[in-house]
C-alpha cells in the first residue's frame, strides 16, 4: 500500500465529490448512514471489493496518496497518508500496467 | 507513513453549516491555507459577507467582522488605510458583491484599495432561497425565472472581473473555478498571489473570482455541479487572469 486515507465519517456529508475524484475508485459511499443522517464516503474495505464498489479489483490499497480526494472535499475531512519514497523498495515486478510496482517497506 | 494532507490550522476544525458539496468549504479551506503557508494568521483581518458564508468568522480562525450586505470594500478600505501593517481581505458572494454591492466593489477598485478580494460566483443568491443574481446565466432556472434567465427580460449575466479589471486602480484580477482537483490546485495559487502581493505592500486592488458549485440551487448532485462549471459557467465567465 503506497498510500492511505482516513475520512471523518461522522462530520461527512455524502457529497460523492471525493469518489468521483479518486484515479483508484478506491472511496464509496457506505450504505449505512452516520449520526447526521448522510451516506458517508468510506474507503473501499478490501475484503469486499468489488461487491460493495462496483468496480473490478478497487480498495483502499489502491490507493496512491494522491491528494485529489483531500483537495476536493468541501469539508477537509479526509486525511492522506503516503509511504515515504525513500524508504520502499522498488522492486521489478510489472504492476497492471507494465510498470515495476512498489512492493516492500524497508525496515 | 507520512502525512501529506491534513487540515490547516486555520481552518477551525468543526463542521460547516454548508449544504452538501457547496463550494464555500474548499473556498475555506484555500484561503486558511494560504493564511498558514503565509505565516500571516496573526495580522490577518477578513469581512464575512451577507449570504451562505455569513458564517465564515466561525470557521476561520484569525480575526473577522461582520459588515452589512455588499459593503465589506467600504469597511475594508477603512480597516487598511488606519491599520496599513494588517492584511485585509474581504470573503463575498456575487448577491453580495455584484448586486448590492457593485458600487462598493467598482470605487474601492477604482480608488486601487490594498485589499484582497476574494469573490465566490455561484451564479444564485444561496441564502435566500436561490433567486436570480446578477451573474445567473441565460437560460438558468432559478426562483425567480422559472422559464430560465432571458436577455429581454432580465438582462445578461454581469461580468463583474472584467469591469474590475479595466480600472488602473486594480493591479490584478483572476477568475479560477472550483471544478475539479487542477482547478483548485490553480484557484489556491491565485488567492496566494493575491495575498502576496498586499504582504509584499504592492500599490493597488487586487481580487480573485471563484466560480463555485452550488448544487441545491442548481438542482444538480455535487458531481454534476462541477461538470456545469466546466462546460456551461466557463462559457460565460472564462478562465484566467484578466489583470496583473
Ligand atoms: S489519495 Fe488519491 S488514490 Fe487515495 S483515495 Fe484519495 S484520490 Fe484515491
Ligand atoms: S468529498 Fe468529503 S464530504 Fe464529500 S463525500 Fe467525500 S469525504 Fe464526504
Ligand atoms: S445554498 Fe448553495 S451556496 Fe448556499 S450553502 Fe447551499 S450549496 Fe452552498
Amino acid at each position: 500500500m503506497a498510500g492511505k486515507i482516513i475520512i471523518d465519517t461522522e462530520r461527512c456529508k455524502g457529497c460523492g465529490l471525493c469518489v468521483v475524484v479518486c484515479p483508484k475508485s478506491s472511496i464509496v459511499i457506505s450504505k449505512k448512514s452516520n449520526k447526521n443522517g448522510y451516506f458517508p464516503a468510506q474507503p473501499v474495505p478490501a475484503d469486499r471489493r468489488p461487491v460493495e464498489s462496483g468496480v473490478e479489483g478497487a480498495a483502499d490499497t489502491d490507493c496512491t496518496g494522491c491528494c485529489l480526494c483531500a483537495i476536493i472535499c468541501p469539508e477537509a475531512i479526509i486525511e492522506v497518508y503516503r509511504d515515504q519514497p525513500n524508504k520502499i523498495d522498488i522492486v521489478a515486478k510489472p504492476g497492471k500496467k507494465g510498470k515495476p510496482r512498489l512492493v516492500e517497506e524497508k525496515t | 507513513m507520512e502525512t501529506v494532507f491534513t487540515r490547516t490550522p486555520t481552518f477551525k476544525d468543526c463542521p460547516t453549516h454548508y449544504c452538501p458539496g457547496c463550494g464555500h468549504g474548499i473556498a475555506h479551506r484555500l484561503i486558511a491555507e494560504t493564511i498558514d503557508e503565509l505565516d500571516i494568521r496573526d495580522r490577518t483581518i477578513g469581512i464575512a459577507p451577507v449570504g451562505c458564508a455569513v458564517l465564515a468568522y466561525d470557521y476561520l480562525d484569525v480575526d473577522m467582522i461582520e459588515v452589512a450586505h455588499g459593503r465589506a470594500p467600504a469597511v475594508a478600505t477603512g480597516m487598511k488605510r488606519t491599520n496599513p501593517d494588517k492584511i485585509i481581505f474581504s470573503y463575498q458572494g456575487d448577491g453580495d458583491l455584484a448586486a448590492i454591492g457593485t458600487a462598493e466593489i467598482i470605487h474601492a477598485a477604482h480608488r486601487g484599495e490594498q485589499i484582497t478580494v476574494i469573490f465566490i460566483n455561484n451564479a444564485v443568491f444561496g441564502m435566500t432561497g436561490g433567486q436570480m443574481a446578477p451573474t445567473t446565466v441565460l437560460g438558468q432556472i432559478t426562483a425567480t425565472t422559472p422559464q430560465g434567465r432571458e436577455a429581454a427580460g432580465e438582462g445578461f449575466p454581469l461580468q463583474v472581473s472584467e469591469l474590475l479589471a479595466l480600472l488602473p486602480g486594480a493591479i490584478y484580477v483572476e477568475r479560477c473555478a472550483l471544478s475539479g482537483a487542477a482547478g483548485i490546485r490553480k484557484t489556491k495559487k491565485a488567492i496566494k498571489h493575491a495575498f502576496e502581493l498586499q504582504v509584499g505592500g504592492a500599490q493597488g486592488f487586487s481580487l480573485v473570482e471563484l466560480l463555485s458549485p452550488c448544487p441545491v440551487y442548481w438542482r444538480m448532485t455535487p458531481a454534476e455541479s462541477m461538470e456545469w462549471i466546466e462546460k456551461e459557467m466557463t462559457k460565460v465567465f472564462p478562465l484566467g487572469r484578466l489583470k496583473g
